[in-house]
């Protein structure tokens, strides 16, 4: 499964987001879209999947084009999981379960049930299924989001910000589940991110936005001191950390006199 | 992607058997109310009476004439009202992602009454007869109910329109309810002030929703539109459950939430309207019941709809058989009663919370 993107402008209303984006992903890849706020990378995620219609450009989804598609059809191919997730009175399998809906005709059928049930094994999350979702951790429900998102069966999985609100160690999790199903299940990932040290440990290739534009986009040769100052217009050092590429501020001014 | 070690885990089954267990119930209980509540009234008739009675066996020619009549026509009109107003509630709710949502909060049911108050006191369609006041008539229902029907779906349109140019969002859709309730509010005053007392009678005679004005071929009308609607929401319970967990996630899940939204929000208004034509304003039960419900078994609409709809069922026939009762030989109509009868337990259920 490929997908490929070619040229993909976005207006909002008469203000130009995106411009003539394009880059592809190939199979067990996955990609990291970084950049600093506002530059439009959500708004990018979005257009992967026809949550936003692009004014201009296509992407391609094995070679047919993502837009003739109807929103099931979509919605079997690509798994989305936003930034922020709405709670309600409902268990975490239900809330899982909604994943399915792609799949479903008039009613669930036992394979839908078998299939949740075999993501909350995979994610080490049984203790969960009873559990209300309204009474959840954010690290919890973003691992429920997450599964939501894996029961759909997708061939690429979108994830806006899947670390935001996380402790570290909650971080690490997820990002890990990620990649490890990533690898198991040969589909592919687009994160957007903003810690580029997560980013350099998890994804294979990255993609650096600025002003609407791609200003960079390759593997780990692509994270240089260089582009990282002239996206995020701060400088920085990188260095190895016990064997680990690291990002850090070149210097953190303190205000003094506090 | 493969994950062929899943098993239908037998802890969730038990849970989704509880919830069908209470909805069960609620059939039963919706079904012996019926009864029962034919049963008793000015005159009394033994329960196995009422009974033998709706299974067809001929017990008595004035037990016939009062059941099939009078009683059974206005409690199936309760359920069939209360099914519906509730039944658009929830699907409000969810649609206009506000607890708040019900056909009186979005303006329909005050567009209704603005309309019936325009046929009776513009139009001279009168003054309405009652049973209860017999100073009240009025000489043309019909036209009374089709001003009330049309006025509705008028204001249903106003906000569809606006949802259209300003985009089919929640508040936009919310706050044009409330902004065209007050107006048609403001309409119904300005003609009331302006109006003759028998004419301000009827209006506000009208204005006090009652089950017991519908004759059998209007409950069967009735009843066959909030049927229709209760199949559709039935249907759209995944789009629903979709749209509960934000509009981000349901477009990711392919449904097309803008469509869903607009063709929700005509299904829900056109129950409401038919509702409000035939009986007047009944408030509280399309915005309390979904609650009531959500306390038991949650916010899941594939047990939330069907479970709406029955406590809509079941708080309309338990209001108007008090209502019957409670000072006879005087009968109140049931909108009186509904808060009364159900703003009580709503607040008992708000205090207790979630059932665990």
């Amino acid at each position: 499964m490929t997908l490929s993107i070619q040229d993909l402008t976005f207006f909002y209303r008469n203000q130009e987001v995106l411009h003539e984006i394009a880059f592809s992903i190939g199979k067990c890849e996955i990609v990291a879209i970084l950049g600093p706020n506002g530059v439009g990378k959500t708004t990018l995620l979005k257009c992967l999947n026809r949550i936003l219609r692009p004014r201009d450009g296509v992407v391609y989804l094995d070679g047919q084009e993502l837009f003739r598609l109807d929103g099931a059809e979509i919605a079997r191919n690509i798994g989305y999981v936003p930034q922020r997730i709405e709670t309600g009175r409902l268990t975490a399998f239900d809330a899982v379960l909604l994943g399915r809906k792609p799949h479903i005709g008039w009613d669930l059928t036992d394979k839908d049930l078998k299939m949740v049930d075999a993501v909350f094994r995979r994610l080490a999350m049984d203790h969960l299924r009873l559990a209300y979702i309204d009474e959840m951790s954010g690290g919890e429900l973003q691992k429920v989001a997450i599964a939501r998102a894996l029961v759909q069966e997708p061939r690429i999985l979108l994830l806006d910000e899947p670390t935001s609100n996380l402790d570290l160690k909650n971080q690490v999790a997820i990002l890990s589940t990620i990649a490890r199903v990533v690898r198991e299940h040969g589909i592919s990932a687009v994160m957007t991110m903003h810690d580029i040290n997560h980013a350099i440990r998890y994804a294979d290739r990255f993609i650096f936005l600025k002003n609407g534009r791609i200003y960079a986009h390759g593997g780990p040769e692509t994270i240089s001191s260089k582009t990282i100052e002239e996206v995020y217009g701060l400088p920085v050092i990188i260095g190895k950390l016990g064997g680990v590429t690291c990002v850090v501020p070149e210097s953190c001014p303190v205000p003094t006199g506090a | 992607m493969h994950f062929a070690d899943g098993q239908a885990p037998g802890d969730y089954l038990d849970y989704i058997h509880r919830k069908v267990l209470w909805l069960t119930g609620g059939l039963v209980i919706l079904l012996i109310l019926l009864v029962y509540s034919v049963s008793i009234g000015a005159v009394a008739i033994p329960l196995s009476d009422v009974f033998l009675t709706l299974i067809g066996q001929n017990v008595s020619h004035r037990w016939d004439a009062i059941i099939w009549n009078i009683r059974l026509p206005q409690a199936l009109t309760a359920v069939a009202a209360g099914c519906g107003l509730a039944v658009a509630g929830v699907a409000m709710q969810s649609i206009l992602r506000n607890p708040l949502g019900s056909p009186f909060t979005l303006g329909l049911s005050n567009a209704g009454a603005f309309g019936a108050a325009f046929s009776v006191i513009v139009l001279g369609t009168g003054t309405m007869q009652s049973r209860v006041a017999d100073a009240i008539t009025i000489n043309n229902p019909y036209i009374t109910t089709v001003m009330a029907f049309l006025f509705s779906l008028l204001a249903t349109a106003v906000i569809l329109l606006i949802s259209r140019v300003r985009g089919a969002s929640p508040e936009v859709m919310v706050l044009s309810g409330v902004a065209l309730s007050s107006l048609f509010t403001a309409g119904t005053m300005f003609l009331q002030y302006f109006s003759s007392d028998a004419q301000l009678a009827a209006v506000v005679f009208w204005t006090f929703g009652d089950v017991g004005r519908a004759n059998w071929p209007e409950l069967t009308f009735m009843s066959l539109i909030v049927a229709a609607a209760t199949v559709f929401f039935v249907a759209n319970r995944w789009n629903y459950n979709a749209i509960d967990a934000g509009d981000e996630t349901a477009k990711g899940l392919g449904v097309n939430v803008e469509r869903v939204r607009l063709v929700g929000m005509v299904a829900a208004a056109l129950v409401s309207a038919v509702i409000v034509a035939f009986l007047g304003v009944i408030g509280f039960v399309g915005l309390v019941c979904p609650h009531m419900v959500r306390r038991v078994i949650g916010d899941d609409q594939r047990y939330l709809i069907p479970g709406s709809c029955l406590m809509g069922g079941i708080l309309l026939l338990a209001s108007d058989t008090v209502a019957r009762v409670i000072v006879a030989p005087y009968v109140l109509p049931v909108a009186v009663l509904t808060a009364f009868m159900g703003a009580p337990v709503f607040i008992y259920l708000l205090l207790r919370g979630y059932r665990r």
